[in-house]
């Protein structure tokens, strides 16, 4: 009996044991991260954090990073871009290595990362998080230097989201803003949409007789209730929105004419014009293997663990994880449970349960946000939980007495999102 | 103190003998602290997590967002998505610790 007893105590997991304390024992080992966004700043963290044992360095070029979220915020003139970019200056002083390189090839059989200066980083566990590439001539004519006319305001270490910012402020009253979006799959879901939002409202303050044509490749888009209900409430007669079905597709641009041409040929002509391009996994993720023919990567919903090529982890916008959507906060999720995977693997024990999140705020307008959550479960399929989740609930389903205070309440948690996640990586 | 544990036990067992079904307090908080904060102190309106409440509170606070018996705007749509073992766990992770 007491044998018994002793032996079930032994088996308790040091988070019931001992709540309080988050570390855990584990084996030592060297994790490399690749790419320092979203997936792979929350994975160091939480790698430094809770399996101290871990040697941890994460390689990242780039000696900032701007956030793809509340970039929007910037066109709508309520931040500014120093206020959503942050240093790895933290992430240092907690003990990760930061190398701020060019990972240029993985070489998988050997076992190490080889950077832009030739030297290799070795390790016993790679994560990979290389977040998305833009497909540069998938849509006939917009190439990078299109871009710079016809700005795409999607990929921060590409082109700063300011560019597209410098170009709504010059438009003239009275011009018109036209945007092309993406077919599924592509890096946040509800993000045009949200801008399409965010420059309404810089629009009926400053330009209130400007228009915004959106021409968008399918015919249905995240929160999209939400959204247009709001925007007929906040912005009336100045958004129009075309769907696949009302020749929406764009496949081809003229940045010389300001034009997008769609698939039935009708020529859009905007004052400013942003193209968001379909999108693949990053490069390096591409190159190691990782990607399928999609271009995008294949994972086991169990661990995160690569579909292709074992022994690297791959999270974030690269990874096919349908259903959870393209965000920083699944990337998050992904990162931390790679990384208990990881370590879990190294102390040869069986990975913890599979359990994922995501939050997504919009800002629709001022005092008014909205929201989709989802809790996700990965076995031999990654499935969402049913009976939870969704978006936030239509005027309708509101008491009327009630309405204003759910969108404000929206719109400050979604501040407190950006504040928490980003201390998170950053702070 | 030794009960604590032991009721620990009990349902951790109870739910299933693989050590893999047991749940991660400090995997599933992630889902907490995207917005509450990295120690659920919370900010910007989102209210503080951190050893706010007793073990039993805050299973009650999250069984009433489920039941959408206590008012919320996302909280009702997460804790649907969670087990009662996976709230205790977090009340463990989160709650005021055991006199």
């Amino acid at each position: 009996m007491n044998a018994t007893r002793r032996a079930v105590l032994a088996a308790i997991p040091a988070a019931f044991a001992a709540p309080r304390i988050a570390r855990a024992q584990g084996a030592a080992g060297r994790v490399v991260i690749i790419g320092g966004g979203f997936g792979g700043a929350s994975a160091a963290r939480f790698a430094r954090d809770r399996f101290p044992a871990l040697d941890v360095t994460l390689i990242e070029q780039s000696r900032t990073f701007t956030t793809c979220p509340y970039g929007n915020l910037v066109l709508a003139g309520r931040r500014s871009i120093e206020s959503i970019t942050f240093t790895y200056d933290r992430l240092a002083a907690r003990g990760v290595r930061v190398i701020h390189q060019r990972a240029e090839a993985i070489d998988h059989a050997a076992r190490r990362v080889r950077l832009a200066d030739g030297s290799a980083v070795p390790y016993d566990r790679l994560i990979v998080s290389p977040g998305i590439d833009l497909r540069w001539g998938a849509i006939e004519g917009y190439d990078e230097a299109a871009s710079a006319r016809m700005p795409h305001g999607w990929a921060p270490y590409v082109q700063p989201i300011t560019v597209l910012e410098r170009q709504l402020r010059a438009m003239p009253e009275g011009g018109t803003f036209v945007m092309a979006i993406p077919d599924n799959p592509f890096r946040c879901p509800p993000g045009p949409y949200e801008r399409i939002s965010m420059v309404a409202e810089y629009f009926k303050r400053h330009k209130p007789r400007a228009k915004i044509i959106a021409l968008d490749a399918k015919n249905g888009f995240s929160k999209q209730p939400l959204f247009q209900e709001a925007w007929e409430a906040l912005y009336p007669g100045m958004i129009e929105w075309r769907g696949a079905s009302n020749d929406g597709r764009v496949v081809r641009v003229d940045p010389a004419a300001m034009e997008c041409i769609t698939e039935f040929g009708d020529r859009v002509r905007g004052d400013v014009v942003n193209v968001i391009p379909p999108q693949s996994a990053g490069r390096i993720a591409r190159e190691a293997g990782l990607a399928n023919q999609s271009g995008w990567c294949p994972i086991k919903p169990a661990t995160f663990e690569s579909a292709q090529v074992p022994g690297i982890w791959v999270i974030g916008d690269a990874t096919i994880a349908a259903p959870m959507p393209k965000s920083g906060f699944a990337a998050s999720s992904h990162a931390k449970h790679a990384v208990a995977c990881i370590a879990a693997d190294l102390a040869g024990r069986p990975p913890p349960p599979a359990v994922f999140f995501n939050t997504c705020y919009s800002h629709v307008g001022e005092d008014y946000g909205i929201s989709i959550v989802g809790v996700f479960r990965g076995g031999d399929r990654l499935v969402e939980v049913e009976g939870s989740g969704g978006i936030s609930p239509r005027d309708a389903q509101l008491p009327p007495d009630r309405r204003a205070e759910f969108r404000r309440l929206e719109s400050l948690y979604a501040d407190g999102w950006y504040e928490a996640i980003t201390g998170e990586m950053f702070g | 103190m030794r009960l604590a544990v032991l009721a620990a036990v009990a349902w951790s067992v109870g739910i299933g003998a693989a050590a893999a079904q047991v749940p991660d307090a400090a995997l599933l908080a992630g889902a907490c602290q995207g917005c509450h904060g990295a120690t659920g102190e919370g900010g910007h309106g989102i209210p503080s997590i951190r050893q706010m409440q007793t073990q039993a509170e805050f299973v009650a606070t999250m069984r009433a967002f489920r039941a959408n018996e206590r008012p919320n705007t996302v909280m009702g749509r997460i804790a649907r998505g969670y087990t009662d073992a996976e709230i205790a766990a977090l009340a463990q992770h989160f709650a005021k610790p055991q006199p």
